[in-house]
């Protein structure tokens, strides 16, 4: 990729890149930070997962085999900011660094230097972070939701934590930042904001949400870290605190949380589809006022995680109800999908296998969670594998499905070169399998009482744990076969065209593949 | 989902499978029109992409209105049974839980008794890494305790939830409910168990709350009324006497 990039600078008279690793150091060009996000994303992918493996291993049957119950809680927690802040959000990042200017026309992200700033923060950040297996007391251990008193028990990687977690939300607010200038003020000419393709759209208000509730968590955790070492009892009932606030505050970020890593690939999947129906995508406008109001019913729907902890009845019927609302904007994002699908002309390459397959798998995700809204029956699946089920299908199928196919739909662009259809299709058809036999079994365990967030169980729950943990590692093995498709596409392939695909629309598309290392340098005009 | 013993948890298993069938009627429908469209419009098929079908500003309210309306409908059941739940007057019986790494404890109010229920020997040495013993060999693998709690039936029985350090969650499946037990405050919840349904029944902790959180379940022993007083008062004298001596 390097010599490809290089060659077409020398075409287009400009200097190009440094050579090696200085380039990759002192880098502000977007798609090279994008790039590294992406490679940064997939490592922690992996990490994460291998994590993951230790979980599903323990658990494969009853007894404890392997680990202790402490290091099998540090291994939940991990794996839990490893995926969310290591592999979900900084891979949607760098794909909004590669994509966005490309998109819009514009011919870098506004603020490059703050782009490379970020990145650098999270790489600091995640070193912190994992580097906290090695000191007294192990990796944090209370669950990433880090709840008081429990998470006042961590040993010395609490502090360490903590300031992982800050430079992680200064990273996130600069990114944020990032995008959110450049999509206002580095449109081509005649790039309306209502003629912006879907995915811009969905980061730009996944900016605004990233901006509103990093400095939350931030806030939330600074807190925990005086209560540890001041005495400040924020959480402390014994010195006038509670330690219930803490999950409201930790709640109010958390939900809009979990859109900052599903709204992105809201972007990406309506992208797909459009190009493999070969038809516009059915209701534009209405799909970017859906992001909106899922975005803003985001921030108050935050206690339907925690209705166990004693709320007022009003409480619990508010949050009910907001939360059943969110089905309402969501449920018209998959109908005008599906009528994007109604009378297309459907092609099934590796992008739309796994578009389609989070259309399916993702509604499931939605199913379950419009029932744990319902607050008497969430009394029964709260907290138990029911939830686990949940939030993992929302977000393995859903948001890493969605990755997953920008990553087959864009990697023509950014290589220059085809990847293996044939791979590609393998490691999609094994990952569907996979994704369902280890979620899937989940939904019965929650239900027949097993409980989240423990080693060893009950010996009725050993069938389904056993087919979960077969699962899992078939999941995890199938990963193996997606680095594999990705390096052989860096090495070399086909030459890609620069429409790559049939017909698709887009700005991207109108710029040679692989990507020059600079475009639009004069930008483009749309009509 | 256990049916349960309660009037209480009968209503939510109830609540559980109507939303359930609902989720399977959409889904039937939603994957319906997918998969539909997914035989019928494929290029290999010769299907030409209909470009006029952009957007229909009837069929998008209507695919937004009536989801609001089954919305409606399904979240107007719970209002009743959620006033019920949070109801816990006209308790006859009211006993504080309190939650402690790891293990409960349990306190009849008014009568002396209080004990703690920790988790069984007979699980605790098989659980332990590189114990050599089967789980499967053990009876009630992890949800056996020492001392397990004993209710009356047919009795509505206030809880006081709380906990000595970090939060933990008291949860039977059989009884319908969970409720955190937080240090520093009083929760309350109430169960009832059928007067017709004396038995076993157990549940575990459901907030993690450190290295054993798997390792402190709940028992109880719900008895009819009149065993349940000579219990209460063989443990009564017993603690009397522990006081004295």
């Amino acid at each position: 990729m390097t010599e490809a990039t290089i060659a077409v600078g020398h075409v287009s008279h400009d200097h190009g890149p440094p050579k090696g690793i200085v380039r990759w150091l002192t880098t502000t060009n977007h798609k090279d930070i994008g790039t590294m996000y992406l490679v940064f994303s997939l490592a922690m992918f992996l990490l994460g997962g291998a994590f993951a493996l230790v979980i599903r291993s323990e658990l494969f049957q009853p007894g404890l085999q392997l680990v202790d119950p402490a290091f099998f809680n540090q291994m939940t927690t991990m794996h839990a900011l490893v995926m969310v802040f290591g592999a979900v959000m900084p891979a949607t990042v760098g794909l909004a660094n590669w994509m966005i200017p490309l998109q819009i026309g514009a011919a870098d992200m506004a603020l490059p230097r703050m782009n490379l700033f970020s990145f650098w923060l999270l790489a600091f950040a995640f070193l912190l972070l994992l580097s906290t297996f090695f000191v007294p007391g192990g990796a944090p251990a209370s669950g990433w939701t880090l709840y008081p008193p429990l998470v006042l028990q961590t040993g010395q990687a609490f502090p360490m934590a903590i300031f992982a977690i800050h430079l992680m939300g200064a990273s996130s607010i600069m990114g944020a930042i990032n995008v959110i200038v450049t999509i206002v003020n580095m449109r081509a000419p005649g790039m309306t904001l209502l003629r912006m393709p879907l995915f811009s759209w969905s980061w730009l208000i996944t900016a605004y949400l990233l901006i509103a509730v990093m400095p939350v968590f931030a806030g939330a955790v600074t807190m925990l870290l005086t209560d540890y070492f001041f005495d400040t009892s924020f959480f402390n009932a014994a010195g006038g605190g509670d330690p219930v606030l803490y999950q409201h505050i930790f709640w109010f970020f958390g939900h809009p949380e979990v859109y900052i890593m599903i709204l992105p690939a809201f972007g990406i999947v309506s992208e797909v589809i459009q190009t493999f129906a070969r038809k516009a995508i059915f209701g534009y406008e209405t799909m970017v006022y859906a992001i909106a109001s899922i975005a803003f019913l985001s921030f108050i729907v935050w206690a339907h995680h925690m209705f166990t902890v004693g709320m007022p009845l009003a409480g619990q019927l508010f949050f009910t109800l907001a939360t059943m609302l969110i089905a309402v904007p969501t449920g018209l994002k998959i109908f005008n999908w599906t009528t994007t699908l109604w009378r297309g002309s459907l092609s099934f390459e590796p992008p739309m296998l796994f578009s389609l397959a989070f259309l399916f798998l993702f509604t499931i995700g939605g199913f379950s969670g419009l029932m744990l809204a319902i607050v008497p029956a969430d009394f029964q699946y709260h907290d138990t594998y029911f939830v686990v089920a949940h939030f993992h299908y929302v977000l393995v199928p859903g948001s890493i499905f969605a990755i997953m196919s920008a990553v087959y739909y864009w990697l023509p662009k950014w290589t220059g070169h085809m990847y293996d259809m044939r791979l590609a299709t393998w490691h999609f058809w094994l990952s569907a399998v996979f994704v369902n036999v280890l979620f899937f079994p989940q939904h019965f365990l929650g239900l027949a009482g097993m409980q989240r967030r423990v080693p060893d169980y009950a010996t009725q729950f050993a069938d389904w744990n056993m087919v979960s943990s077969i699962g899992g590692f078939g999941f995890g093995l199938s990963q193996l076969l997606f680095v594999w498709v990705i390096v052989q596409c860096v090495r070399g392939g086909a030459r890609a065209t620069a429409i790559v695909w049939e017909a698709p629309t887009g700005l991207e598309w109108t710029v040679p593949s692989p990507a020059p290392y600079h475009t639009f340098v004069k930008p483009p005009e749309v009509r | 989902m256990p049916e349960g013993v309660s009037e209480l948890s009968r209503e939510i298993y109830g609540m559980h499978m109507i939303m359930f069938w609902i989720c399977l009627v959409i889904a039937f429908f939603t994957f319906g029109a997918m998969i539909y469209a997914m035989v019928r419009f494929r290029k290999s098929k010769g299907a030409v992409a209909d470009q006029t079908l952009l957007h229909n500003a009837r069929l998008e309210a209507a695919w937004t209105v009536i989801p609001v309306l089954i919305l409606i409908a399904m979240a107007i059941p719970s209002v009743d049974k959620l006033i019920k739940i949070e109801d816990t007057s006209g308790s006859g019986l009211t006993v504080k839980v309190t939650g402690h790494q790891w293990y409960w404890q349990y306190e009849y109010l008014d009568t002396g008794v209080s004990f703690y229920s920790r988790l069984a020997r007979t699980s605790d040495l098989a659980r332990r890494k590189g114990s050599g013993i089967d789980p499967a060999t053990v009876e009630n693998y992890l949800l056996e305790v020492d001392k397990p709690m004993v209710i009356p039936t047919g009795v509505k029985v206030r809880l006081l939830l709380t906990s000595n350090d970090v939060i933990h969650a008291w949860w039977v499946p059989d009884f319908g409910m969970k409720r955190d037990a937080i240090p520093g405050f009083i929760n309350e919840m109430w169960i009832s168990v059928d007067a017709d349904k004396p038995g076993t029944y157990r549940g575990v902790c459901a907030e993690l709350c450190g290295a054993d959180h798997g390792f402190m379940p709940i028992v109880v022993e719900a008895k009819p009324r009149a065993e349940f007083d000579t219990w209460l008062t063989q443990q009564g004298a017993a603690a009397a006497v522990a006081r004295t001596e």
